[in-house]
């Protein structure tokens, strides 16, 4: 991929995300309830996000644990039906809505145990009637093994046989037999070690280049999200906090937040071992802080930020943040 | 570093007899941690980072056990002391921080409880006195309103809050060893970087050594002073950290660093090693990295390299052999 994907027209968009809410309820049972008096409770995993993922691009969601990226994921492969909001895609090939796939986190959960390799790239074959005899589906399988670095003597052997590396491959496979056009992945490479991470993350490119693949990506890790995306979304509490095309948020990142994010994170390359480490942590997504959710942990906080939510602004260089101190500073700007 | 290290780990060995022959956890494995020193363990999963912590606190599953090589603490031989000995070492003389602070911590007992039950087993203090060296310990390690939170229950804390209190534990008894297994995996990138400045600053505070294994380079690099850079159950490069980092002697290393996406400039494609670290039971003659080493030649698969100076530290590599060399 070279930089001018970064540049795509965003007007041709994969995937329009509107303003989408996800409550769960977590109420105690219905006896508990009555007999100690509590009421219902509920609490808003996601929290009215809205955001575009442009054709044959990579759009990525990072953030901490718990603060919805993943129930996220789930909503646009359909898993989760949203509360509120609404999500659709683009006519794909044939005027059908694009294919969608999901690459799941954990290839030692993700990978049906009892089954051959062979039998579960099949599958989306067989179900999804994209081959009508069996020897076309075996060729296939052998062409996707093959697409993702296996040898098609793998198909005989069962995913135990398997390193992680080699079966977050299949699970690869398998989802590019469906012939998807949107691939969503809910952090691939997190359970991998580095080495390999490397080696899926580079065939993950490599299939995008070559497929025209749009990718949504789920991560945590700031510096995998930057090595694979066009576009970073940082998400915290259920809400999105500041989205930014990659290059813009890493060099000038806006919202305290990203801020915060970026500088503590350990980096290879440049380690810094007398920073002083920001204090606090994430509070529970069941009693989330009035106004703007991160301001008992932000250092630029006042009484505005405690008592009223900031709505996104937009700025001239197409990256968006929900803080009143961006708010503040483009107002006196104009 | 003065003259004794607090840790002196020389060719160590682990087996695990089994059904179909004896694997080879650890080979020859040397290193040693001077007092106040950082040594960080990093290697991909199965290179024998957790075995090696394990096997110097003699915490090894059975069948696996020590088959060769010495462990000595603060100068004295611990890896043939009978298990009564070992269990009055651990603890007192090494403190351990495991990597999931929920299941290393009771449940049931206040965590005052359990920092009372640790101090006195080790100490022999009276309960009072320990009572408020407990609360000492939790505010030493950095925990808000420790007279409140001495009575509260693991399940009251947040997970950062609860790596305190594991920290706290293992400090109890003033340890001169703490082995951290993956102290902050576990925890947000956030809370991670307030964890290991906790980590180094309490190491530098009392002169404690500290063994630090992970598999995340980007901590070693912030927290460690030197770092073992392990494959295969072998140590194949040790040295002072930011030198390992900026220049790595073994191919191994190299490629690991060039496999870590970083935050400085954005690479068309990471730098991969092809294949897969060989299984225990599989590990190829000669050099255990040769099948996937880019700059393989003929000795790399006869004769095992051992560590030699390389760089400012130490590689396990025939590459900056002389000519000579390679041929025998």
């Amino acid at each position: 991929m070279t930089a001018s994907a970064h540049i795509a027209p965003v007007a041709s968009s994969a995937l329009t995300v509107s303003a989408i809410t996800q409550r769960f309820d977590v109420s105690a049972p219905w006896l508990n309830r009555v007999i100690e008096r509590k009421s219902r409770l509920f609490v808003r995993a996601v929290d009215d996000v809205s955001f575009e993922v442009p054709k044959g691009g990579c759009l990525s969601l990072v953030g901490e644990s718990g603060c919805g990226k993943s129930t996220v994921a789930r909503m646009v492969t359909g898993l989760y039906a949203p509360s509120e909001g609404s999500i659709s895609f683009a006519p794909g090939e044939g005027g059908k809505p694009l294919s969608v796939q999901m690459i799941f986190q954990d290839p030692y959960a993700s990978l049906n145990p009892r089954w051959r390799v062979f039998d579960i790239i099949a599958e989306p074959l067989r179900e999804l009637k994209l081959r009508s005899t069996e020897a076309e589906v075996a060729a296939r399988v052998v062409e996707l093994l093959q697409t993702v670095g296996l040898a098609a003597s793998d198909g005989r052997k069962f995913p135990h046989e398997f390193s992680g590396g080699q079966r977050q491959r299949i699970s690869i496979a398998r989802a590019l037999a469906a012939e998807p056009e949107f691939l969503v992945c809910d952090e691939p490479t997190s359970a991998l070690d580095v080495s390999v991470q490397a080696q899926i993350l580079n065939l993950m490119r490599r299939l995008q280049d070559e497929m025209g693949l749009t990718y949504l990506f789920i991560s945590h890790d700031m510096s995998v999200v930057r090595h694979m995306s066009d576009q970073i979304a940082v998400m915290y509490l259920g809400r999105i906090v500041e989205q930014a095309p990659t290059e813009v948020l890493f060099a000038n990142p806006r919202h305290p937040y990203t801020q915060l994010l970026l500088d503590t994170i350990p980096d290879v390359a440049a380690p810094r071992r007398d920073r002083e480490p920001s204090t606090g942590e994430v509070p529970s997504p069941l009693k989330p802080p009035s106004g703007c959710t991160f301001h008992p942990r932000c250092p630029q906080a006042d009484q505005r930020c405690s008592a009223e939510r900031p709505g996104m602004t937009a700025l001239p260089d197409d990256s968006r943040a929900a803080c009143h101190r961006v708010a503040e500073m483009l107002e006196r700007m104009v | 570093m003065t003259d004794l290290p607090t840790l002196d780990v020389r060719n160590l060995r682990v087996e695990f007899p089994g059904r179909h022959g004896t694997v080879t956890a650890l080979d020859a494995v040397s290193l040693s941690i001077g007092p106040g020193e950082i040594l960080g363990v990093v290697g991909e999963s199965g290179a024998g980072k957790s075995m090696t912590g394990l096997a110097v606190q003699r915490l090894l599953e059975p069948p696996g056990h020590i088959a060769g090589g010495e462990v000595w603490l603060n100068g004295r031989r611990i890896d043939q002391l009978p298990e009564r000995e070992m269990e009055k070492i651990r603890g007192r003389e090494i403190g351990a921080i495991f990597q999931d602070p929920l299941t290393s911590l009771n449940p049931l007992f206040s965590v005052g409880r359990q920092l009372v039950e640790t101090i006195r087993l080790h100490g022999g203090m009276s309960k009072s006195a320990a009572r408020t060296r407990a609360v000492e310990l939790l505010a030493e390690v950095g925990i808000p309103a420790p007279d409140e939170r001495v009575k509260h229950f693991p399940h009251q804390f947040s997970g950062g809050m609860r790596q305190r209190v594991v920290i706290a534990l293992a400090l109890a008894a003033r340890p001169g060893l703490v082995i951290a297994d993956e102290p902050t995996t576990a925890l947000d990138v956030s809370i991670q970087a307030q964890i290991t400045a906790l980590l180094r600053k309490l190491c530098k505070d009392h002169g404690t050594a500290v063994m630090l294994v992970t598999h995340d380079m980007g901590v070693i690099a912030e927290t460690a002073d030197r770092v073992a850079v392990m494959y295969a159950g072998r140590v194949v490069e040790i040295g002072p950290v930011a030198d390992v980092i900026a220049r790595p002697s073994h191919p191994y290393t190299r490629g690991l660093m060039g496999s870590i996406p970083t935050l400085g400039a954005r690479v068309p494609r990471l730098a991969q090693i092809d294949g897969a670290m060989p299984r225990l039971d599989a590990i190829p003659p000669g050099c255990a990295f040769n099948p996937r080493c880019p700059l393989v030649h003929d000795r790399c698969l006869r004769d095992r390299p051992d560590l030699r100076p390389a760089g400012m530290g130490h590689a396990a590599c025939w590459l900056d052999s002389t000519p000579e060399e390679k041929a025998a």
